[in-house]
């Protein structure tokens, strides 16, 4: 299919897009910022979105590229999902960022689309916002009146929509390192390779001793926005990973703890799960995200 | 379409450096010919439909009803046809008197109901999708936009949507005629008998979903006229029956009349149609005199390709406590769609000769209802019918299998045709001409490694292992090679199934053979050179191979049904026998000598025990002068040859899948997959194997993630590729594969047909699989597709496995409805709610599904597991 | 209407477009570059995979504006004269193609997959073509092709970049 008609605006800096942005709301204009388009261009094509203009940000040299800032490493809004997996830093540094991107689309499309983008597109069925959920990530957002900082778990508003305010774009993400002891895993659960997680499980876990002593969890399309899975994270706290006990009567309380992933989510009914199956998944699979990441 | 110069120039260099090694005796057929075709297809040299460019060309794109079922009440069109760009704009009423009604080419009973199936909807839409309104512009973006400046006003109706619902009382009619488009019926030996008594009986209702057939390339259409005659490219498999179906349809004569198939990317059956937008872009391009295209989307196409499947099975088994099947009853409900397309009412039937499968019964009875419903009509698909009846065959042998501790190999060894009984008369009245289902069986075993599966699967449910083995098997055959024509004849077909070849020596030596054939992706431009190349004794470079249009190649029957090369390439070797008896006769005269005396040999025709003679290249140069010819033999050196079969083809299989099922998530992977086939002999092995590894990788399609999905309302749900989930490569294992030869009897080239057997194969292999794999759980079926989500729901139902080696009876197959209720299994008449729940079962599903009436049959039950592992 | 300039298989244009004209119409439409076909419209299928700035990316959702001042290489671009790339000549060995809709978008994949891991597994090979579907072959003997194309590249110490120089 074929999208409708709009104008484009491509502007020679952040300071400018920031205006354009800023006047096109005023005037009551749906504009809307272009990136990688990965996420955008299927939506004007199937003629889902109606923008009267797009803001190209996809020439400027920044905010873009993957950087180490001592306690977090920055990256870019419009850095690459491709740049993003190519980055030592992250995959050093940051790795659970590195294993979610890399189940992210397919590789042309991660070519293309962006970081930021996929961030503020607000996708629950997204695979990064679960990871900037999980890890605390603080979001620095830009307008003329200057920058802001928001915190991932106010970031993410609702379906689709991020924080992002009247003509504010996204500069980029900190995403916090957690430091010697931690472990990470993305446990993403798709029907093909190519489609959308049913439910994925960002976690991260800190071993303490012979325990758990701290475990991140964020679950991907488990309501409108990614949800945290507060309940397991409590009650994971002080737990041995490994199986008390053998055979039968073994008692595995790491999946007694996960199987209080879903309290507190919303899971949606669509083509492929609904949300009993839903719930379920989220207790297996955060047990399997935990298991992986405290192993 | 023709082979492209330069495309043909550069495969023969490619040709020369293939490192194929020697085929034996120098024969091409046989030989791993890499194809012809690849030289454009690699290059980006193609001509799909479109790509082509006329001068002048306008765009149409057309406006589809949002609604299942409503009345047009108005269609305004005036402020789409000022938009900037705009020719023309029209509505259903515009052209009503002179679309027509789109063809139904199978009325398959006397009393059968076809409704009038206007290409644009005049008075009533009755599928989402359906056209109500076309723009005509100057491109492409300005047809696209002005269809959002039509106005139409709809009177919403109720839809029909479940087949079941659709035949109730009081069902809301889709058309006023009624919703039961047809019955048919057939019978074999003493069904009543069959069942009386019998100490077994296996009832069971399997559920076909609805699939979109998803071939890469959309439709596309391009029409042009130069004010007297036509010519209609289309992304089409069928250019020759096209063009008959169009001329009866639009009344344009069919001598002013062509249809060209370019490159076509892909079919598998939703190509074999006369589709609206081919009718109304000739009916548009004749009234504004300019050349029109149409390029679908893929969510147009998701909604507009004609659907397959989408039937309801019941069937019942009677059997001995030995494993001896006495006899088979199916009864079947078949969704039409809102209409009956080309083949549309054929297609369940295309199934009923195929219920018995590779076994010998003693009666069998078939009754098939056509229904309406307020969806895309349903049609051809790969396999057509037989993947349908196979399936429940196989899923059927294997509950019985189940049922008796018997392992499913077993049961089907003591059922099956054995290779000494060929030619075998079938309780549905075909004859099996040839066939080792033995062989294959064996050679597939051995590949598999099945004892070490079985053992491994034992282990892993004595440990109970949250991952569950299980082993699929599928036996099949089918029918194909579609078919003698007075078979089709006697099924009320409205078309024979010949098919016709030209053979032509040019003056240079070189060969130009026309086939009937229409191929899109099935190399036949190879595979007839290597038969004609061998016939003859030409280089398999020196021949072209042109197809697909009907001012090239005049008459023929397309490409569907694994007939090309059973029906199309035996034409073609009749055609090339025809040339070498002229040929002889030239020589002998040239030679002077007796034609008798004549041989001929690699592509030499010597007088006997001489080394005198003449090339065939000579022979046509020879011709082509005409100086000394025989009396009352014409100049030239060609014929023309149509062949029509005796019989049908048969080939046959054995596919063995191994699945892994994680029960706590229901997560499916094939961990491998065996295919053995008998497709009789080979032309090319190379395009054989892939036919195979397509057809596995469809069926396992069925089997495990495609579904068309309604709501309640009737609107498609998965209109797009996020949505409607075909398998990537990294959802596929790799495939196994492996052949017997038996050659067929009922041609002279002993080929049987490919096209569709990995397909028919795989699915119910792919099934018997993953509920063998939950045997333990009490589970014996998944509703198809088998997503995690059932899976799961099935598992989580019935509760946790039976220790180690022993079975538990009594859960029921366990299906909620996913998605939709519109696709639900729900009851067949007389079907209790618990499709295929077994006896003893604490679903009280009364008449439904299985019962074992011998005493002593839960004994057999409660065992079967240890029996067979 | 804004105007850009791209270079597509060695040739470059300048061309006027709407801004919501899509690459792949600017290619087939505009430039006549046929070769790269279009299947779907969500970014699914991968048959308009071509390679942009040395890098896979699908034709069908980037706008030709955005492709401005950038090098694009199609299936056409992609032999040397007579000379097919090592990719073209695999698919046609190993029997990677029957319909060959898929095919142009499928080799651009396999092209820039080998650009980042020279000797794939089997399951590196399913794992990379994941954003490009083919309805025909199941897909067996595209693997294969892949996994030859990448040998015989690396024996001939093959250029992986393909861009125009």
């Amino acid at each position: 299919m074929i999208p409708a008609a709009f104008d484009y605006i491509r502007p020679a800096s952040l300071e400018e897009a920031c205006r354009v942005l800023a006047e096109a709301d005023a005037a009551g204009d749906d504009v809307k910022v272009l990136a990688g388009g990965q996420s955008l261009l299927p939506l004007l094509r199937l003629r889902l979105a109606y923008p009267a203009a797009l803001v190209d940000l996809g020439r400027l040299p920044e905010p873009r590229g993957v950087e180490d800032r001592g306690d977090h490493v920055f990256v870019g809004a419009l850095t690459t999902h491709d740049e993003v997996l190519r980055s030592g830093v992250v995959r050093e540094q940051v790795p659970l960022l590195a294993l979610a991107t890399a189940t992210v689309a397919d590789p042309a499309v991660r070519h293309r689309g962006t970081f930021g983008g996929s961030m503020v597109h607000a996708d629950p069925a997204g695979d990064l916002p679960a990871v900037a959920l999980a890890l605390d990530c603080v979001f620095v957002v830009r307008s003329s009146e200057g920058e802001r900082e928001v915190p991932a778990a106010e970031f993410f508003v609702d379906y689709l929509e991020s924080a992002l305010g009247p003509g504010e774009v996204l500069l980029g993400v900190r995403v916090p390192k957690l430091g010697p002891g931690w472990g990470f895993h993305y446990e993403k659960f798709h029907r093909t390779a190519q489609a959308w997680a049913i439910v994925g499980v960002a976690a991260a876990v800190r071993r303490e001793g012979g325990t758990i002593g701290e475990a991140r969890i964020a679950l991907t399309n488990m309501g409108p926005t990614p949800v945290r899975a507060r309940a397991t994270e409590a009650a994971l706290r002080g737990l041995s990973p490994a199986p008390t006990g053998d055979g039968d009567g073994a008692r595995d309380q790491v999946r007694d703890a996960c199987g209080q992933a879903d309290s507190g989510t919303s899971p949606p009914a669509d083509l492929h799960a609904k949300p009993d199956y839903r719930r379920h998944l989220a207790r297996v699979l955060t047990y399997r995200a935990v298991r992986a990441a405290s192993g | 379409m023709s082979e492209q110069l330069d495309a043909g120039l550069i495969a023969e260099r490619i040709a020369e450096s293939d490192q194929l090694g020697e085929p034996s005796g120098a024969h091409e057929v046989g030989r791993a010919r890499r194809r012809k075709e690849d030289a454009r297809l690699v290059t980006g040299r193609t001509t799909w439909t479109d790509n082509i460019q006329l001068p002048g060309m306008l765009y149409m794109a057309f406006l589809r009803s949002p609604m299942a079922h409503a009345r047009i009440t108005r269609v305004d069109t005036s402020a789409a046809r000022a938009r900037p760009g705009v020719v023309a704009v029209y509505s259903g009423r515009d052209l009503a008197g002179e679309q027509g009604s789109l063809p139904c080419a199978w009325p398959v009973t006397d009393d059968i109901v076809i409704p009038d199936h206007p290409p644009m909807a005049v008075e009533e839409v009755r599928y989402a999708g359906e056209a109500v309104a076309c723009v005509v512009a100057t491109d492409r973006y300005k047809a696209a936009d002005a269809l959002e400046a039509i106005e139409v006003d709809y009177e919403p109706l109720d839809a029909v949507v479940d087949m079941t619902e659709a035949l109730a009382e009081g069902s809301p009619l889709v058309h006023e005629s009624g919703n039961r488009a047809f019955t048919w019926k057939f019978a074999g030996g003493d069904i009543d008998a069959a069942f009386r008594d019998a100490p077994v009986v296996i009832e069971r209702t399997y559920v076909q979903q609805r699939l979109i057939p998803t071939a890469m390339e959309p439709r596309a259409v391009v029409a042009t006229t130069d004010g007297d005659g036509f010519t209609l490219y289309s992304a089409t498999q069928i250019p020759h029956v096209l063009r008959v179906m169009l001329a009866l349809t639009t009344g344009i004569p069919e001598h002013k009349l062509r249809v060209v198939a370019p490159d076509v990317g892909g079919g598998f059956g939703s190509k074999l149609q006369v589709t609206a937008e081919e009718v109304l872009s000739l009916l548009v391009t004749r009234r504004l005199g300019k050349p029109v295209k149409w390029t679908e989307s893929r969510s147009e196409g998701n909604l507009t390709v004609h659907h397959g499947r989408d039937q309801l099975q019941r069937i019942s088994l009677a059997a001995e406590r030995d494993g001896r099947v006495r006899g088979v009853r199916v009864d079947l409900l078949a969704d039409m769609g809102a209409y009956l397309m080309l083949v549309t009412p054929g297609i369940p039937l295309l199934g009923a000769f195929m219920y018995n499968g590779i076994y010998k019964i003693d009666a069998y009875d078939f009754t098939c209802t056509g229904v309406f419903t307020t969806k895309m009509p349903t049609d051809a698909y790969r396999g057509a019918g037989r993947p349908e009846a196979t399936f429940a065959i196989e899923r059927a042998v294997d509950e019985l299998a189940h049922e008796l501790g018997l392992d499913p190999v077993e049961v089907r060894r003591r059922n099956w045709i054995t290779h000494q009984e060929f030619p075998y008369d079938t309780i549905c009245g075909l004859t099996y001409d040839s066939g080792n289902y033995e062989a294959a069986t064996e050679k597939a075993l051995a590949l598999f490694g099945y004892d070490k599966l079985r053992a491994e699967q034992s282990d892993r449910r004595d440990r109970r292992d949250p991952v569950q083995l299980g082993i699929g098997v599928s036996t099949y055959t089918e029918m194909c090679g579609l078919a003698p024509s007075r078979v089709l004849g006697s099924l009320s077909y409205g078309a024979g199934g010949w098919e016709h070849a030209s053979v032509r020596m040019l003056p240079t030596g070189k060969v130009e053979v026309v086939t009937g054939t229409s191929p899109h992706g099935q190399g036949h431009e190879t595979a007839w050179s290597q038969i004609v190349a061998d016939a003859l004794g030409v280089p398999f470079g020196d021949v072209a191979v042109l197809h697909g249009d009907t001012a090239i190649s005049h008459k023929g029957m397309d490409t569907y049904g694994s007939r090309s090369l059973v029906v199309g390439g035996v034409a073609v070797l009749a055609a090339c026998e025809k040339v070498k008896d002229k040929a002889r006769r030239i020589a002998a005269h040239m030679l002077e000598a007796s034609a008798d005396d004549i041989e001929f040999s690699a592509g030499s025709f010597t007088v006997r025990g001489t080394a005198e003679g003449r090339t065939i290249q000579e022979l046509a140069l020879a011709t082509f002068a005409a100086h000394d010819l025989p009396d009352g033999v014409e100049p030239g050196l060609d014929a023309d040859a149509t062949f029509d079969p005796d019989n049908f083809s048969f080939p046959h299989g054995t596919h063995l899948c191994a699945v892994e099922v994680d029960t706590e998530t229901g997560a499916c992977a094939i961990r491998s997959y065996v295919a053995v086939d008998d497709v009789g002999s080979v032309v090319n092995p190379l395009i054989v194997e892939g036919q195979v590894h397509g057809g596995i990788a469809q069926g396992i399609g069925q089997a495990l993630f495609e579904e068309a999905v309604h709501d309640t309302e009737g609107n498609l749900l998965t209109t797009t590729m996020a949505d409607y989930l075909i398998p990537t490569a990294a959802d596929l294992p790799d495939f196994t594969t492996d052949r017997t030869e038996t050659p067929a009897t009922s041609n002279p080239l002993g080929v049987k047909g490919v096209g569709e057997a990995g397909t028919i194969a795989s699915t119910p292999a792919v099934v018997n699989a993953i509920v063998d794999a939950l045997r333990p759980y009490g589970v014996h079926d998944v509703r198809m597709p088998c997503t995690p989500e059932r899976i799961w729901r099935v598992v989580s139902e019935a509760g946790p496995p039976a220790s180690g080696s022993g079975a538990r009876a009594g859960a029921a197959s366990a299906e909620a409805p996913a998605g939709t209720s519109a696709e639900a299994p729900a009851s067949a008449p007389g079907t209790a709610s618990a499709p295929g729940s077994r006896s003893g079962s604490d679903s009280g599903s009364g008449s439904g599904s299985a019962s074992t009436r011998a005493p002593g049959s839960g004994e057999a039950t409660s065992s079967s597991e240890g029996g067979a592992r | 209407m804004p105007r850009i300039t791209v270079t597509v298989d060695g040739v470059t244009y300048e061309e006027d477009v709407e801004p919501r004209l899509l690459l792949v119409h600017l290619l087939r439409d505009r430039l006549g570059k046929t070769g790269t076909p279009v299947g779907c419209d969500t970014s699914n299928c991968g048959a308009c995979t071509v390679m942009l700035d040395g890098r896979s990316a699908k034709s069908c959702s980037v706008l030709a504006v955005q492709a401005d001042g950038s090098d694009v290489v199609t299936i056409e671009g992609l032999a040397r004269g007579d000379e097919w790339h090592p990719m073209q000549k695999a698919f046609h060995t190993e029997h990677a193609l029957q319909c060959g809709y898929c095919t142009p978008g499928m080799i651009m994949a396999a092209i820039d997959l080998l650009r980042d891991d020279p000797d794939p597994s089997e399951e590196a090979v399913r794992e990379g073509l994941e954003g490009n579907l083919c309805r025909c072959t199941g897909y067996c003997n595209i693997v294969r092709a892949v996994r030859l194309a990448a040998q015989e590249m690396s024996q001939a110490g093959e250029r992986r970049e393909v861009r125009t120089p």
